[in-house]
């Protein structure tokens, strides 16, 4: 009985050379997304992040399913990344470390992420567990397969999920319009344009004046803290220097 | 056994593609810059015309010292070329140039998906050189590269998509087989917004922001010396490479000709290719360079809402024909 139970797929300690890879590839994932969260360095855990996401599109691709494989490289490692990386050098980016780049919630975020680790693999391994992949037959995962999955038995979870997505939008959009009125900045204040709603033909010189400001404040902070105009900061804060 | 040699010849094709067809840009555009601008441009070295310039360049960049700044993050700095320019090869694979089974590299299912995905990596080598460099000029050409990119890799897209919804697959070889010659004016729409965005994206003229040389030296890369530097140079040639093909493929029929005339095969799709290129170096030469405000302008205002009407029309002409 379970020897026939078992001749029907390839036993469990019998891996093919497309397991050992996936298990590789697996290892190599997860030791990149550790690598990411512990790394004292800024863009390096950018980077790592890269690494990390690719490993699972190629996961993706081991399992057959190419259209995801792609779809993951396209929207997480050149968009997403590409906006982490946008975000850390506009604010702050520094070569080397970042001793401050800690948080306290350590202990915290390394439980959620176990528990959320635990209830994934377990849901996961509970829905799958006698299902293998037949590599030799058409591909499962395919992009014409895949899209009669989700267009014909998930389209509600599927238009459920671009509800959610549009929600995220809308309150994005309203919380930079608050800042906006919050800093009482009448050229900014309309959402995503707020960021390039400066005057015409200055914006390279904002550009560069935002990262520059962002080291005279570092700066001036340490030394100083209550100033008005840019002038009286400056001169207030060499004549400190000198006493 | 005959599979395996089956692989490694048509890498080795693959390979020299993109080793020789980028250089032969990077020689046209020496020579049209310079008869555009009333001049003759390189006439020396190999003796024809100059023909070896680049061979020449090649040699003068291989002897330079490669220097890495000292305040630089050295790991980062090194690897960067090499993930600017590996992602167009890998492009290339999947670029098919005739009509039989045999003239692509390799048949991705999802190829639209695939080319697209692999084009946006190349950008973080850009970031990476940019932020890796410890230069205040080279940060800001990072950012602008990333602004952009974010600006115009959705009316890319949403081009491309048109494209597959018309065909009805995302896979170059499938698009081709369904090409139709009425294709051409129902997607011209696409096929200039895909065009433009993508000039954009390999940071060409006028939407060579991130690099203005008059502004921030040569942004991401002005700490690069030497083979590296010239590794980035290397990667634009073969990004123009790449969007002149995935043009021709996408929207002007590759490898069919014109009035029925598919018997040429490849050679259609490298004349189209070419003529694509040459417009690339012609848009060099001719407009000057957006500036920031007025780049991201064009993206959210005038080529995603075009690319939303394309799609639309095509859905509706799609609908009307079934």
């Amino acid at each position: 009985m379970t020897l026939a139970a078992t001749a029907g797929h390839p036993g469990f300690l019998s891996p093919t050379g497309v397991e050992i890879a996936f298990v590789l590839v697996g290892l190599v994932t997860f030791g990149a997304a550790l690598i990411t969260v512990t790394t004292k360095q800024l863009v390096h855990a950018a980077l790592w992040l890269v690494v990390a996401l690719g490993g699972i599109a190629v996961e993706y691709l081991l399992l057959t399913a190419e259209f995801i494989a792609w779809v993951q490289v396209l929207i997480y490692v050149g968009s997403i990344v590409v906006l982490l990386l946008f975000g850390l050098m506009l604010t702050r980016a520094p070569i080397g470390r970042s001793p401050d780049a800690d948080s306290g919630n350590r202990g915290l975020a390394l439980g959620v992420a176990v528990a959320s680790a635990a209830a994934l693999v377990w849901v996961v391994v509970d829905a799958f567990r006698t299902t293998w992949i037949n590599l030799e037959g058409p591909a499962q995962g395919s992009t014409k397969a895949s899209g009669e999955f989700l267009f014909r038995h998930w389209v509600l979870p599927f238009e459920a999920l671009s509800v959610l997505l549009l929600a995220a939008l809308v309150g994005a959009i309203v919380l930079s319009r608050k800042e906006g009125k919050d800093g009482k900045d009448p050229g900014g204040g309309v959402g995503a344009k707020g960021s390039k709603g400066g005057p015409r033909g200055k914006d390279r010189h904002v550009m560069r004046d935002r990262t520059d400001r962002t080291d005279r404040e570092d700066r001036t902070a340490r030394t100083a803290r209550t100033y008005r105009t840019d002038r009286q900061e400056q001169s207030a804060a060499s004549r400190e220097d000198m006493s | 056994m005959n599979d395996v040699l089956d692989v490694a010849l048509r890498l080795a094709i693959v390979f020299a593609v993109f080793m020789v067809v980028p250089l032969v840009v990077g020689q046209a555009e020496h020579k049209v810059m310079a008869h555009m601008q009333g001049r003759l441009g390189p006439m020396y070295a190999g003796g024809f015309h100059g023909w070896a310039q680049l061979v020449a360049d090649g040699v003068k960049f291989a002897q330079k010292e490669d220097v890495v700044p000292a305040a630089a993050d050295r790991r980062i700095f090194q690897l960067a070329p090499a993930v600017a320019l590996l992602p167009y090869l890998l492009v290339i694979v999947a670029i098919p140039i005739g009509p039989s089974e045999g003239a692509v590299g390799q048949v991705v299912d999802a190829g639209i998906f695939f080319v697209l995905a692999v084009m946006g990596v190349g950008v973080l080598g850009s970031l990476m050189a940019g932020w890796a460099s410890a230069n205040k000029y080279s940060l800001l050409g990072g950012l602008r590269t990333a602004a952009q990119l974010l600006a115009y890799e959705l009316p890319m897209l949403l081009a491309a998509a048109s494209v597959a919804m018309a065909a009805g697959t995302v896979s170059l070889p499938g698009i081709l087989n369904a090409f139709e010659w009425w294709w051409l004016p129902w997607q011209i729409v696409g096929a200039l917004v895909f065009f433009v965005a993508g000039l954009a994206e390999l940071q060409r003229p006028p939407f060579d922001m991130p690099v203005a040389d008059s502004e921030i030296i040569f942004g991401a890369y002005t700490e690069y010396t030497g083979l590296r530097f010239a590794l980035f140079l290397l990667a634009e040639y073969a990004g123009i490479v790449v969007l002149c093909g995935l043009t021709t493929v996408l929207f002007l029929g590759g490898w069919h000709g014109p009035l029925g005339a598919d018997g040429l095969g490849w050679v259609w799709t490298l004349l189209k290719t070419g003529v694509l290129a040459f417009v690339v170096i012609w848009l060099r030469v001719t407009y000057p360079r957006l500036r920031e405000d007025q780049l991201q302008k064009l993206a959210w205002t005038t080529l995603i809402p075009l690319a939303l009407a394309q799609i639309a029309l095509t859905g509706i002409v799609k609908v009307a024909i079934n």
